[in-house]
């Protein structure tokens, strides 16, 4: 039986964020997109929480939360 | 007699050995510099002395770099310095300028020699004076002392770390080739107790530390790094959190308290030696190795029946003028001897404020300026 | 991932850097070796010269000390000398490392004195408007060679290699994660090491050299960079244009604050 996933919380500081859109360029799953000056999470159930945009986010405008403690909770249940 | 002995130690020592000697007195545990002609010695001695007391010697790649190695380890908090002459002393002139504007105490001697550029490399002279003061860019504060004997040379090189740890402020110890070379007979006292001063520390707990706060003395307290207080140190203008800032109130109050901070203490930092006779008509201001030519010139005068009003300045910057603005008043005119084409004259001219007449005697060939000459222009005004 | 705040001074956030600039991901990334490594913030002594990545020091909560141009590693000897306990890490680009700063550079790697320097190679003086550095390539333009560098460029991490560094790695801002590693282990290393990392100038070099914005230059990056295993099989021609990555040096030297420690041991006991 599949179990619910709990996606990932994505979160983007605009006022850090310079909109290089290095975050969108190099996602492995497309699940950023750049809407105007900034990224705007496209497609969250691709998301891996890999965190590879976090990693190359040089301003340090962008954070996944993996929310795995929530994912064996709602396992627990 | 022989208790005497104990308390006593006399020693014939350079001016160059007597700078080292003060610095350890002084609680030096950190020099970095670079050989240069005729300051060397000083590192020598030091490369020697200061492993016995856990102190860090080290000979760096060039002038520049023992100068910021110089600042690095005073802010961890160790007492350091620096010697050299003219060309390197030119070559340290953009990072005394980061120590004047991040507020690091640290003591640079120059063992003044022949300039300008390679020179006169072995053969003495004045001519750094307006190198002390303005050699590097921007409105700076800055302390320069001057001895004219080997055991005076001992006595400021304490004095240089003290002024330098009280207002946070880099000074600087200028000799020249004679005091650093010259062989003299110096009495130490065993029992002689210097006082030390060591830099403000905070009463605040870290989160309240403002590493360039304006406080009532326009001295901020200064912690080492690593003790628990972590703070940004830049050669950029700041404002009393240390970053950086553009902001135009912020760049004006921190630039007029920098250079306030000597200002306001020129009377405490300023020690002149002054010789008067009732009724002189005739002034001489003679600083460094000149100071003894001068000396000399005025007891023979004075052996003639004339009457000098001498003043010995051992802190050349900031300048005496309330002394010269006073020796003005009461002379026809200043006397200023000095190895060079006339620096100090001019300050001299300018303090008097057009009271008096100044005349300059100087020499630029290396060779030390003569009682006789000294004499000389004295007895021309007689 | 780690919380980066813990070691960021926030309220000088946003970054002075240009957009798409990699000097955030390389900082990133020395945040993640010192929080692996579990350095204490007051053990860290965090030294920089002038030019864009060094302003980076005015970003992090460590004891920070932003100097004069090129003079960074000379600042950071004094402090390392004075207080061997320090962690002491500089933070310096190619210009201020070895042009301007050549010198404190190969002679700090010749002691071997416990410093890790990270340096950023953007091949560009970005500050001051993209003039010509020492690690410009030849035919590169800049503002101050018009027509293309008629210059050599230095390989600054052999440069440390010969002068005797204990340590040295290249890395590229493409490939972070593995940065990590190479800075954790420079950190560790007692003795000289230096960490060269790729990271792109999108405003001074990537637009004046047509490869354009920050992913370009990134992308530029990944596709030049090969690894040190690979490129030995491979020809000078080939690597002409390559950025060779992975650990270049590691090694036991003797390491100058402990030789220093010695001698004043040795000196000590000779006097008692």
């Amino acid at each position: 039986m599949k179990k619910d996933k709990k996606l990932p919380d994505i979160k983007i500081n605009k006022e850090w964020c310079k909109g290089c859109a290095i975050c969108v360029e190099f996602c492995p799953h497309d699940v950023l997109a750049m809407n105007g000056a900034y990224p705007e999470v496209v497609n969250l159930e691709a998301c891996t929480a890999c965190q590879l945009c976090d990693v190359r986010c040089p301003d340090f405008a962008i954070t996944v939360n993996k929310n795995e403690q929530e994912e064996t909770n709602e396992a627990k249940k | 007699m022989k208790q005497k002995n104990d308390q006593f130690e006399v020693k014939v020592i350079t001016g160059n050995e007597a700078c080292a000697e003060g610095a350890l007195a002084a609680g030096l545990r950190f020099f970095a510099g670079y050989p240069i002609t005729p300051s060397s010695e000083i590192a020598e001695i030091l490369s020697m002395r200061l492993p016995a007391v856990g102190g860090k010697f080290i000979q760096m790649e060039d002038e520049i770099g023992a100068m910021g190695a110089v600042i690095g380890a005073s802010l961890v908090g160790s007492k350091a310095m620096t010697a050299t002459s003219g060309p390197g002393f030119s070559l340290k002139q953009e990072n005394l300028g980061y120590a004047a504007m991040a507020e690091v105490p640290c003591v640079v001697v120059n063992v003044m020699r022949g300039g300008p550029s390679t020179g006169l490399p072995t053969l003495p002279s004045q001519s750094d004076l307006m190198q002390a003061r303005w050699g590097t860019h921007g409105d700076h504060p800055i302390i320069a002392l001057c001895p004219h004997g080997v055991r005076e040379t001992y006595d400021l090189t304490i004095r240089a770390f003290n002024l330098s740890e009280k207002y946070r402020v880099p000074v600087i110890l200028l000799l020249d080739e004679i005091i650093g070379h010259v062989n003299e007979k110096v009495i130490f006292d065993k029992k002689e107790k210097f006082e030390l001063w060591q830099r403000e520390t905070p009463d605040v707990p870290p989160e309240n530390y403002l590493p360039y706060k304006f406080t009532e003395s326009d001295v901020p307290p200064m912690v080492s790094f690593g003790k628990g207080y972590r703070f940004h140190v830049t050669g950029l203008v700041h404002d009393e959190t240390g970053f950086p800032t553009n902001n135009s109130e912020q760049i004006i109050k921190f630039l007029q308290r920098l250079n306030r901070k000597i200002d306001r203490y020129a009377d405490d930092i300023i020690q002149v030696h002054e010789d008067s006779e009732e009724g002189a008509k005739i002034g001489l201001f003679a600083f460094g190795s000149t100071a003894r030519s001068a000396k000399n010139a005025v007891n023979l005068a004075r052996e003639k029946g004339v009457k000098i009003n001498f003043i010995r300045p051992t802190v050349l910057w900031p300048f005496p003028q309330k002394h010269v603005a006073r020796l003005a008043d009461q002379c026809d005119c200043i006397i200023v001897p000095e190895m060079n084409l006339g620096q100090m004259a001019h300050e001299v001219e300018w303090a008097s404020a057009g009271k008096t007449e100044v005349i300059k005697v100087n020499r630029i060939d290396g060779e030390p300026i003569r009682p006789s000459e000294i004499l000389d222009a004295i007895m021309e005004r007689v | 991932m780690l919380d980066y705040n813990k070691y960021l001074r926030q309220q000088k956030f946003p970054l002075i850097w240009c957009a798409g600039c990699g000097d955030g991901i390389v900082l990133k990334s020395m945040l993640r070796a010192i929080d692996k490594i579990g350095l204490s913030k007051d053990e860290i002594c965090m030294v920089s010269g002038i030019g864009c990545s060094s302003r980076l020091t005015g970003y992090v909560d460590f004891n920070t000390l932003h100097t004069t141009h090129g003079r960074a590693i000379a600042f950071a000897t004094g402090v390392k000398m004075a207080k061997p306990e320090m962690h002491v890490i500089v933070v310096t680009g190619d210009g201020d490392a070895t042009a301007i700063g050549g010198n404190h550079y190969i002679h700090a790697a010749r002691r071997n004195i416990d410093i890790s320097v990270i340096l950023f190679n953007n091949n560009i003086y970005g500050m001051t408007g993209g003039q010509v550095s020492p690690t410009t390539p030849i035919g590169s333009r800049a503002s101050t060679a018009p027509f293309g560098n008629p210059e050599n460029s230095f390989n600054i991490s052999g440069l440390a290699e010969a002068a005797g560094a204990s340590f040295v790695a290249r890395g590229t801002v493409h490939d972070a994660l593995i940065l990590d590693k190479y800075i954790e282990k420079a950190i560790r290393k007692k003795g000289f090491s230096v960490v060269e990392v790729m990271t792109p100038c999108p405003t001074a070099y990537g637009r004046r050299n047509r490869i354009g914005d920050g992913v370009a230059m990134i992308k530029d990056l990944k596709e030049h960079s090969v690894s040190v295993r690979k490129a030995s099989k491979m020809s000078e021609e080939e690597l002409n244009d390559k950025v060779v990555t992975g650990i270049l040096v590691d090694r036991e030297r003797p390491e100058y604050t402990d030789n220093y420690n010695k001698l004043i041991e040795r000196v000590k006991g000779s006097n008692s």
